[in-house]
């Protein structure tokens, strides 16, 4: 209230593991971890709702306990986010092209207006078509629009069973195989290529995880070097992302391998490729225009900015949203695009 | 009275046979699926490209006059309810199926292409597309969009947000507009998920890009009957608390058992306060271990009766008396109203109570069905619109239900949308400042206010009127009827 009559910008942050993330870091800093704790959880509505400030690693726990998870798998990065935080960027991990994106499992949001005013949209039900939908709208806005305060999500029992498979593999033959296996009623839920190896995981119930593993052959890594393997993908800590300059070129799965340099990381059975240290000189954006989709500078610089360049007419629309959600610009300025 | 120049100004951008004027030509149109809506709109429009919705848009733009655009007209809360002055743009001829993309399993459609028809085209590729709304012979993907549509598998298969990738269509000004599209994440707002489930007021499609998800193999249907519905209301908590999510997991009150059993012959335990229909796909092994279960856990929640369907048409069959309700209901009573509350599961046996009450209260039959699995309820309020007053207490005891839920941490409408129907249970689950939100996204897509104006968002005027009806003297009305 007071930075709204003020008109002084507010940088939003939980735990700060996405500061890396991004445009733009403006503003005062305000912490949103004090405002913490789970509100409701009730296990057999397949809903939590949390407060912003919440930790993941508490949520997880949370649902854990019985026998549930979020189903996005949301990335952690280099430390333990806040639920806030992590609608806020709207992330998912190697689970998302089979069970869904962060937005598929908002089920309402509470926002902070820049008004002071607590506006509460969606709800804790699976379904919900009273009003436009601005939950979903705010996953992923990274605060631009108001201060998310509290979230209500789907969750997902635990699958009974889990495996992961390795084989080897050409990057061409594992995307044509990635495909290939999503068009079939295989238990799915994650499917990765990395230095010369395809890594799938399969989950469900214990029997159709059987039945998969030995259609689908290839070597079984033993449950550590697997969970490391997905939990690395997950937060981005494989040693790729040991480089500089990260791409991250997101386009449709079937896309076959794409004209540049180096070896990807291949992620979301195809729909996601990773791609170190592109050579200067090469439009990068150009290429994942060309096969149908966009691409993100995920760390490094790029004169372009982080983020794909939006269309003209979208652009308008994200300044017309802003101006009306907030007219004196206090929220993240700048941090999802310049001027916004 | 409709803008003198509009027929003609229509007529000079799109071919004679797109435009419709003539009263007779214009009546089909003057209602959707809820038909105590009417209004006969002052051109009917026809569009078969694009380009074509774009000169229209262009078109009333400069004209400053108001279009709602329309699929197959099966929606249940006014969505499409035409503008007296205004232009209907029906989506109906613009229904080819653009490209199926069996290997990165996509469809691209025209917004007037039927739902079932894209899982038909899809079905040689063993794929399909899961939205599945009970009107899905007829209903078409453009107003699924607009609604955000359901279906009885969404527990497990999720919404139309859920399978939808991408739009392309224009806003009210004619300036072409791209959301979403074949890859996973796009940059920026998700503009695409806030254009799902609209009502069609921030902009028209006239292209969809969906999912398509591999077939289950292997699909079988468990009917339970319980002599409680209480206790099948727990049932239905057990199966998700074990751990299990099922295709679908439908209930029927004793009402609706009644009212369908002796039209479809389903086989229905007409001695039971409510049944359930649970279904399990996936692989055959899959499939044989989570029925084993469903049976297991329904059994231990007090089911008097249990069976599994044993054949192919033996499911079709149980799932006929479901899907009838809507058609039955018509046999019972001359007028039905059917209602679309969500709540948290865990309270439905409170609300069938309530709504037990209520019948008694207005002096009307009402029977339910349930998308148990989501909490989604179909309160189906028995009415004769003939008899004075009758549709008035229908109304009212569907915004009592409505109102209820709510109350019990729930929404007005699950799928069916707000339309001109719920715009005074909006003023109900939201606040000033929350409805001023929402004008802020429709300000932001279409300043001038001309796409299907009037919908969705009621006025502080409406709300501050309904307020004034609701509450006499400080006491809510109705203080008889039980609340929580």
């Amino acid at each position: 209230m007071a930075a709204h009559a003020e008109r002084r910008p507010l940088r939003l942050r939980g735990a700060g593991t996405k500061d890396f993330y991004a445009e733009s870091l403006a503003g005062e800093i305000l912490d949103t971890r004090p405002w913490q704790g789970i509100v409701s959880y009730d296990p057999s509505e397949l809903v939590i709702t949390a407060r912003c400030g919440t930790a993941l690693s508490e949520i997880e726990q949370a649902l854990a306990a019985h026998g549930q998870l979020l189903a996005f798998e949301p990335p952690g990065f280099a430390g333990d986010p806040t639920i806030g935080g992590v609608i806020a960027a709207g992330l998912s991990g190697p689970r998302r092209p089979y069970a869904g994106a962060a937005r598929d499992f908002v089920l309402g949001t509470t926002l902070l207006s820049a008004a002071g005013e607590r506006l509460r949209f969606g709800g804790q039900v699976m379904k919900n078509v009273a009003g436009f939908d601005v939950s979903r709208l705010l996953c992923g806005s990274l605060g631009i629009l108001g201060m998310i305060t509290e979230v209500s999500l789907k969750v997902l029992p635990v699958p009974r069973a889990e495996a992961t498979l390795r084989l080897e593999l050409p990057a061409a033959a594992a995307l044509e195989a990635f495909n290939r296996w999503a068009g079939a009623p295989l238990p799915l839920s994650g499917a990765a290529w990395w230095r010369g190896c395809a890594w799938v995981r399969l989950s469900g119930a214990p029997a159709a995880v059987r039945a998969a593993r030995e259609h689908l052959g290839g070597e079984v890594p033993d449950a550590q070097s697997a969970g490391q393997f997905w939990s690395a993908l997950r937060d981005c800590r494989l040693p790729l992302f040991e480089h500089e300059v990260m791409w991250r070129l997101s386009v449709p799965s079937a896309t076959p391998s794409l004209e540049l340099p180096g070896e990807p990381l291949i992620d979301w059975g195809g729909a996601l490729r990773w791609y170190a240290d592109p050579p200067a000189q090469l439009d990068v954006r150009a290429l994942a225009v060309a096969a149908g989709g966009t691409a993100q500078c995920w760390r490094g610089a790029s004169p372009t900015g982080r983020f794909h360049p939006l269309p003209s007419a979208v652009a308008t629309l994200h300044a017309r949203l802003k101006q009306r959600f907030d007219p004196h610009g206090i929220f993240n300025p700048g941090r999802l695009a310049a001027g916004l | 009275m409709a803008h003198p120049d509009l027929a003609a100004a229509l007529r000079a951008v799109l071919p004679a046979d797109c435009v419709l004027t003539q009263d007779e030509e214009l009546r089909p149109y003057e209602c959707d699926g809820l038909p105590v809506f009417r209004q006969r709109p002052a051109v009917v429009v026809l569009p078969r490209a694009a380009e074509q919705v774009r000169q229209v848009l262009l078109t009333c733009n400069r004209l400053k006059v108001p279009v709602v655009a329309r699929g197959s007209g099966t929606g249940l809360s006014g969505g499409a309810t035409p503008h007296a002055q205004g232009v209907l743009l029906s989506c109906a001829r613009m229904n080819r199926i653009l490209e199926i993309d069996p290997a990165g399993r996509t469809a691209r459609l025209e917004p007037g292409v039927p739902n079932l028809r894209v899982s038909e085209a899809a079905a040689v590729h063993g794929l399909f597309y899961a939205p599945d709304p009970s009107s899905q012979i007829a209903c078409s993907i453009g107003g699924n969009v607009a609604e955000n549509s359901g279906g009885v598998h969404c527990l497990k298969y999720g919404l139309t947000v859920h399978n939808v990738l991408g739009v392309r269509g224009f806003t009210m000004d004619g300036e072409p507009l791209e959301l979403g599209g074949r890859a996973a994440d796009g940059p920026g707002l998700d503009l695409l998920a806030l254009t799902i489930g609209s009502e069609g007021l921030l902009m028209v499609v006239t292209e969809v890009t969906v999912k398509l998800l591999p077939r289950p193999p292997c699909v079988r249907l468990v009917m339970a009957s319980f002599s409680e519905v209480h206790r099948a209301g727990d049932a239905v908590a057990a199966v998700i608390a074990a751990g299990i999510i099922p295709a679908a997991m439908e209930m029927m009150d004793r009402k609706a058992i009644a009212a369908v059993e002796p039209f479809v012959h389903a086989g229905y335990d007409l001695s039971a306060a409510a049944i359930l229909l649970v279904e399990a796909d996936g692989t055959a092994e899959e499939v044989a271990g989570q029925v084993a279960e469903i049976e297991q856990v329904l059994r231990d929640a007090g089911a008097s009766t249990l069976c599994v369907a044993s054949s192919e048409s033996e499911r079709a069959r149980f799932w006929s008396g479901r899907k009838n309700a809507f058609p039955a209901a018509g046999r019972l009573a001359p007028d039905y109203y059917c209602m679309d509350g969500t709540i948290p599961r865990r309270h439905v046996g409170k609300v069938l109570d309530a709504i037990a009450a209520m019948e008694i209260h207005y002096g009307l039959s009402c029977m339910n069905v349930f998308h148990a699995g989501d909490g989604n309820l179909h309160p189906v309020i028995l009415f004769d619109a003939n008899q004075t007053g009758s549709w008035e207490r229908a109304d009212r005891f569907g915004a009592e239900i409505l109102e209820l839920c709510v109350e019990l941490g729930g929404t007005i409408t699950g799928e069916h949308g707000v339309g001109v129907e719920k715009l005074n249970s909006m003023c109900v689950q939201f606040s000033p400042a929350e409805r001023a939100a929402f004008l802020a996204v429709k300000e932001a897509f279409d300043p001038a206010g001309l796409l299907n104006p009037g919908k969705v968002i009621p006025t502080l005027a409406r709300c501050a009127e309904y307020g004034r009806m609701r509450v006499h003297g400080g006491a809510l009305p109705h203080a008889d009827l039980p609340r929580f």
